[in-house]
């Protein structure tokens, strides 16, 4: 193993599934928590420079994520943990947070705070304060918090919790630099703070001193002797699994412990104090702390502050208008896509294609050999620019859409319209938010389902997550309806019938999400949906120019450069498929040949079952392949336009029927490479990634069968 | 169960009452008290969804959408008397 910087470097700490690496021993580790939607991810973002995807909807921050900022000369190594409303472990989200603070021994931990909703937000900054001193209280959206008339006495909280507390308005980037002094002289010692304990009951104070002494011998200091107590008397199992792993064995096994923690427990047992008693009374003492901090220093001189918001939600949300106007909304942000992507692709991919020709003119200038000129411009490149001139113009549209509407806080108001649904297919609501980030990728998607607390919902929302099609996707679905369906309209009535057959599919991936999860709920994954609460987060307005700017950055590119990676080599290796002859017919062909007879079955052909099992990698290239097997024998090289396309589809025998079977196998087959990968990631088993696989698969193939069955029994095709 | 209090389930929209009670446990309990629902936690009903289950209620300046099964498990005290 060679020697790298980082792996020489002065200090690499490893803690719950994130790498640190300090550049020097000076570097402080500083970890950003805070409840979900405060705009948590806006701050890391404004101090590090770092484009992490900030959206209004709870639990947005789904991956750890780190960054680095200079201030004054010194490094800081800033850590994004996931967004939570405490620490008490409910949800892998508070697990993952909770053992951060403890074991992944931060410098500082800046809890970032609402100014619009702060009393309830101290409830973290309190349990924080139990299991770490260096704490500094970030109060952010203070600007909102202005315009809704809240008034908060930022110095009276700080000396109340007995912590540095900094006002900021990250969107705006006030305030971040007070934020980074208070952080400095926290961590260099300048500042020392006094947290504020909450004083629990004289039986729970007393019970928790029992274990105590024997705890801070093990403990030395690293982790907050008294709060362990504290867990320990709570029967914390997941606390106890985490310190496990920290220490190297289990604390309960240490004799005196344990003694001393019966004994405390006895103790409460005879005060009329059970294991659930316990954790109202320690839950209710916090939040009382709470109240009365906030009823000190928050003064609301505007009573109904939520009125704006109760009135939008009431159209929104309304049993009249909830679900029209939220297909509305759908089927706007589609029909944008479609008929604003229609000139740009037709422009890049005139351009594109023209200098193929060109390509393919010096290649043969400079006598490069056929077979090479091929492989690198019939195959590589004309796959690439397919791909480029389908993809971009969309998604250039698509996220920027997305996103504001992301950004506005719409996405939970979609999650509390469709909850009934969910909830009757005994599924989580919070599924919708999930579905919706499947939209932008699948990939994306399985990692969202973190946000569902429960494991069997989780694991739902995991597996049916692939029946909403992603953006690797539309361009096939778009290209098929416009060819097929909407080809012989003109103008703004093409792009309505296109739109709506668009939305129409996509309807159609919701109801087989349900019924597919309704039907796990039956079967594999029996159980009763577990308690559901989803937060309704204020309205904002989004920064329109950041919106854009960013989702193209972050997103478009991101996906873009995905899909031009694997369509490179895709192309190369159907244009070697199709070029290599073994007795007299392609290796393409005899593939093809050998899945035709089930292909037919599907409704489809074997090239274009083919093309959907090389497209594992990225589902982006299914459809170029397909063109590219059909005119592999050279026969057609600009196909530029879809009529032409359309033509050749035709030609290879494709009919309306072969169209619908493809647009439904498109929504319902494996998952693709990669986010089979991030499911085996998640949910740490084989058998669920390969569950993954084979549901939306085994649907996609069961469907096909029926309407191809169907449709020819009928005479239809 | 005193004759004023009733399940959050059955209050009305718009109308505020404070919880007395709740009846869950486990882990169901322990995410009620996370988002600060206590005895005495002011809560308003704000609006239905479109099926009228989920309901959004105004809980400690947040708005968060319970389902039926979860609010019926908190029992509040549906009697303004007791505090206006």
């Amino acid at each position: 193993m060679g020697l790298t910087s980082g792996s020489t470097g002065s200090g690499v700490l490893n803690c719950c599934g994130l790498h640190i690496e300090k550049e020097t021993p000076a570097d402080k580790i500083v970890a950003l928590a805070g409840n979900p939607n405060v705009g948590k991810s806006t701050v890391f973002n404004s101090l590090t420079g770092l484009n992490q995807h900030t959206g209004n909807w709870p639990g947005k921050t789904v991956v750890n994520a780190q960054g680095k900022y200079r201030h004054h000369g010194n490094n800081f190594i800033l850590v994004d943990i996931p967004g939570t409303y405490s620490l008490m472990a409910n949800s892998t989200e508070e697990e993952i947070a909770r053992d951060f603070i403890c074991f992944g021994r931060p410098d500082a931990v800046v809890v970032v705070a609402d100014a619009t909703c702060l009393e309830r937000n101290l409830n973290l900054v309190l349990q924080t304060m139990e299991i770490t001193d260096k704490v500094v209280l970030c109060v952010n959206l203070m600007d909102e918090a202005k315009k809704k008339k809240i008034r908060i006495n930022l110095d009276l909280i700080s000396s109340q919790l007995g912590i540095p507390v900094v006002g900021t308005s990250a969107r705006s980037g006030k305030g971040l630099d007070q934020l980074m002094d208070a952080v400095a002289s926290l961590t260099d010692g300048s500042i020392e703070s006094k947290p504020l304990h909450v004083a629990y009951t004289d039986q729970i104070e007393n019970a928790v001193s029992m274990p105590e002494p024997a705890l801070v011998k093990i403990l030395r200091g690293r982790i907050s002797s008294r709060w362990v107590s504290l867990k320990l008397l709570d029967g914390d199992e997941s606390l106890l699994q985490s310190l496990k792993e920290y220490l190297g064995y289990d604390l309960m096994q240490d004799d005196e412990i344990s003694h001393k923690v019966t004994e405390a427990r006895n103790f409460l047992e005879a005060a009329g104090i059970s294991t659930d008693r316990l954790r109202d009374q320690v839950v209710t003492r916090i939040v009382m702390t709470c109240e009365d901090i906030g009823r000190k220093t928050i003064k609301f001189e505007e009573k109904e502050y939520a009125a704006r918001d109760s009135k939008i939600d009431k159209i929104l949300t309304s049993k009249l208008t909830g679900i029209p106007i939220m297909i509305a909304l759908l089927f706007g942000v589609f029909w944008l896509t479609i008929t604003g992507a229609n000139y740009p692709s037709k422009l890049i991919a005139t351009g594109l294609f023209a200098l193929q020709g060109r390509l393919s003119g010096l290649f043969q200038a400079i006598s490069v050999p056929a077979w090479l000129s091929g492989l690198l411009v019939d195959g590589m490149y004309r796959t690439l620019a397919w791909v480029v001139s389908v993809m971009l113009p969309p998604m250039a549209i698509f996220f920027p859409l997305f996103t504001l509407l992301e950004d506005s806080g719409y996405l939970p108001r979609i999650a509390f319209n469709l909850d009934n649904f969910f909830r009757k297919a005994c599924a989580h609501g919070k599924q919708a938010l999930t579905m919706c980030m499947g939209f932008g990728c699948n990939a994306a998607g399985v990692i969202g389902c973190r946000i569902i607390d429960s494991p069997r919902e989780r694991l739902i929302a995991t597996i049916t997550n692939n029946f909403v099609p992603c953006n690797g996707r539309f361009p096939t679905l778009i290209a098929v309806i416009t060819m097929f369906f909407a080809g012989t309209m003109m103008g703004p009535y093409k792009s309505a019938s296109l739109t709506l057959i668009l939305t129409g599919v996509i309807v159609l991936g919701v109801i087989m999400t349900l019924l597919i999860s309704k039907l796990l709920s039956k079967t594999i994954l029996k159980g009763m949906p577990s308690s559901f609460n989803l937060e309704l987060p204020p309205y904002r307005r989004p920064q329109i120019g950041r919106v854009i700017v960013r989702s193209i950055l972050d997103r478009t590119i991101f996906v873009l450069g995905r899909a031009v990676a694997v369509a490179a080599p895709a192309g190369l290796i159907i244009w070697t498929l199709a070029n290599v002859h073994v007795g007299g017919l392609s290796l393409l062909n005899h593939c093809a040949g050998f899945l035709d007879p089930f292909a037919r079955l599907l409704g489809m052909d074997g090239y274009i079952l083919f093309a959907f099992i090389l497209g594992f990698p990225a589902n982006e290239i299914v459809m170029p392949i397909i063109i590219m097997s059909y005119t592999a024998a050279g026969s057609l090289i600009d196909f530029s336009s879809l009529v032409q396309l359309h033509a050749l589809l035709v030609n290879h025998g494709w009919t309306w029927l072969t169209a619908v079977c493809v647009m439904l196998f498109s929504l319902m087959h494996w998952p693709c490479g990669t986010t089979c990968l991030t499911i085996k990631k998640e949910t740490q088993s084989l058998k669920w990634t390969l569950v993954s696989f084979a549901v939306p698969t085994v649907t996609g193939i069961v469907v096909c069968m029926i309407v191809a069955g169907i449709a020819r029994l009928l005479g239809l095709a | 169960m005193n004759n004023n209090q009733i399940p959050l389930s059955q209050l009305p929209m718009g109308k505020k009452a404070r919880v007395a009670a709740l009846t869950s446990d486990g882990s169901a309990r322990r995410r009620m008290l996370d988002l600060g629902i206590i005895d005495g936690t002011e809560i308003e009903p704000l609006y239905k969804s479109p099926s009228g289950n989920p309901v959004a209620y105004l809980i400690r300046g947040a708005v968060i959408a319970l389902r039926s099964d979860v609010s019926e498990k908190i029992i509040v005290s549906n009697g303004e008397s007791l505090w206006d």
